[in-house]
């Protein structure tokens, strides 16, 4: 292949792609919002879990888990570009936008997988870095690849991944799984179900356009809105949990009983929204709701594991 | 020989991309260097010669 000083001279200027992605849409491909997530509940599962690790090596994890996150999501967003490019939602993705081709975005989601899992394994412990090699395994393939165009119950089995970070966070520090980092683990995988399908009932018809098959497309309105109520109750007393098996305080147990309330509360109202509701408010309140809610939560945990472990007060 | 003649929006992309792998690698060149003194320590200066 010859080249100029600026690369520019091609002999098959047709077999090379030029991309119009900048800097911005490769990060947008890693999808930064679940990312924060992502480092967030790693983050207090790091910050909880009993041992000291040292700052710059937990800097390290952290930083390694959000890239292996990001990199599911890169995949993610590879595979499913025939369908983002169908909803609003997605339609302005970088692939389906055409700013970054999808080769491009494969070879980045399976460089960055094997780069950060192996930075964890070789940097940290090879625990983590094998849950987190399955973390983006389960996202990619089992549920993007998957559940996600073969079943409602895509997004129950499927949250599976995104409860991960808090148990990886966790291993970083003692090379174990443990009940702790386990319960963790049960208060996002309970939570995604309604977090998400609040969000299925108002964009309904994106998904349906798209041939996503998500519960209130599949099942219908009513079904959907009762498995809400139910995950929502699950999700409230799974909040609760840490601080009746003792590692977390009761300061904390009463912060996570209102907010579950709230959490139940919220879930009610989409329950008694009429079937057929165009503007779709309660569940739109539920699904902002339910981000503050996680947000919350971890934030309660993160407070009182500090305040526990680092000032030596029990709350 | 055919040229490719990038477009203003092309070229700005390319710099953009070009400016964030520098900084991720810096970056990561610092932090492995650090990581690496951190776990191997005085040890780092204890091998066969």
């Amino acid at each position: 292949m010859a080249m100029t000083n600026e690369h520019e001279a091609l002999t098959d200027p047709a077999s090379v792609a030029i991309h119009d992605g900048d800097a911005r849409d490769f990060f947008a491909l890693l999808k930064p919002r679940v990312m924060s997530l992502v480092v967030f509940t790693a983050l207090v599962g790091l910050l909880m879990a009993p041992g000291q690790i040292h700052p710059v090596i937990g800097f390290l994890a952290i930083l390694a888990i959000a890239v292996g996150g990001g990199a599911s999501g890169a995949l993610n967003m590879w595979y499913d570009a025939d369908i983002d490019q169908m909803m609003g939602r997605t339609a302005k993705r970088p692939i389906p936008a055409g700013r970054i081709s999808a080769e491009t975005t494969l070879a980045f989601g399976l460089f960055l997988s094997v780069f950060s899992v192996a930075t964890l394994g070789l940097m940290v412990n090879w625990l983590s870095a094998g849950l987190l090699a399955f973390t983006i395994f389960f996202y990619a393939v089992v549920y993007t690849m998957w559940l996600k165009r073969l079943t409602p119950q895509n997004i129950v089995i499927g949250g599976a991944a995104g409860a991960f970070p808090p148990i990886i966070g966790w291993a970083c520090v003692t090379n174990s799984i443990s009940l702790e980092s386990i319960a963790l683990f049960a208060i996002i995988f309970l939570w995604t179900p309604a977090h998400f399908w609040a969000l299925a009932l108002f964009k309904s018809e994106d998904y349906g356009r798209a041939g996503v098959p998500m519960l209130p497309n599949v099942a219908g309105e009513r079904t959907t809105k009762n498995q809400i109520v139910l995950y929502a109750v699950l999700t409230a007393l799974s909040g609760i949990v840490p601080s009746i098996m003792g590692f977390a305080g009761l300061v904390y147990g009463a912060i996570a009983a209102v907010l579950g309330a709230g959490f139940i509360w919220y879930s009610i109202q989409v329950w008694r929204m009429p079937d057929g509701d165009k503007k779709m408010i309660p569940a739109k309140k539920l699904f902002g709701y339910s981000l503050l809610y996680l947000f919350a939560i971890f934030t309660a945990l993160l407070v009182d594991a500090l305040v526990t472990k680092y000032f030596g007060l029990v709350a | 020989m055919e040229k490719v003649e990038l477009t203003e929006q092309q070229k700005k992309a390319r710099r953009s991309r070009s400016v964030a792998l520098g900084i991720a690698l810096a970056v990561l060149a610092v932090l492995f260097y650090v990581v690496t003194i951190i776990k191997i320590g005085p040890g780092i200066f204890d091998r066969a010669m």
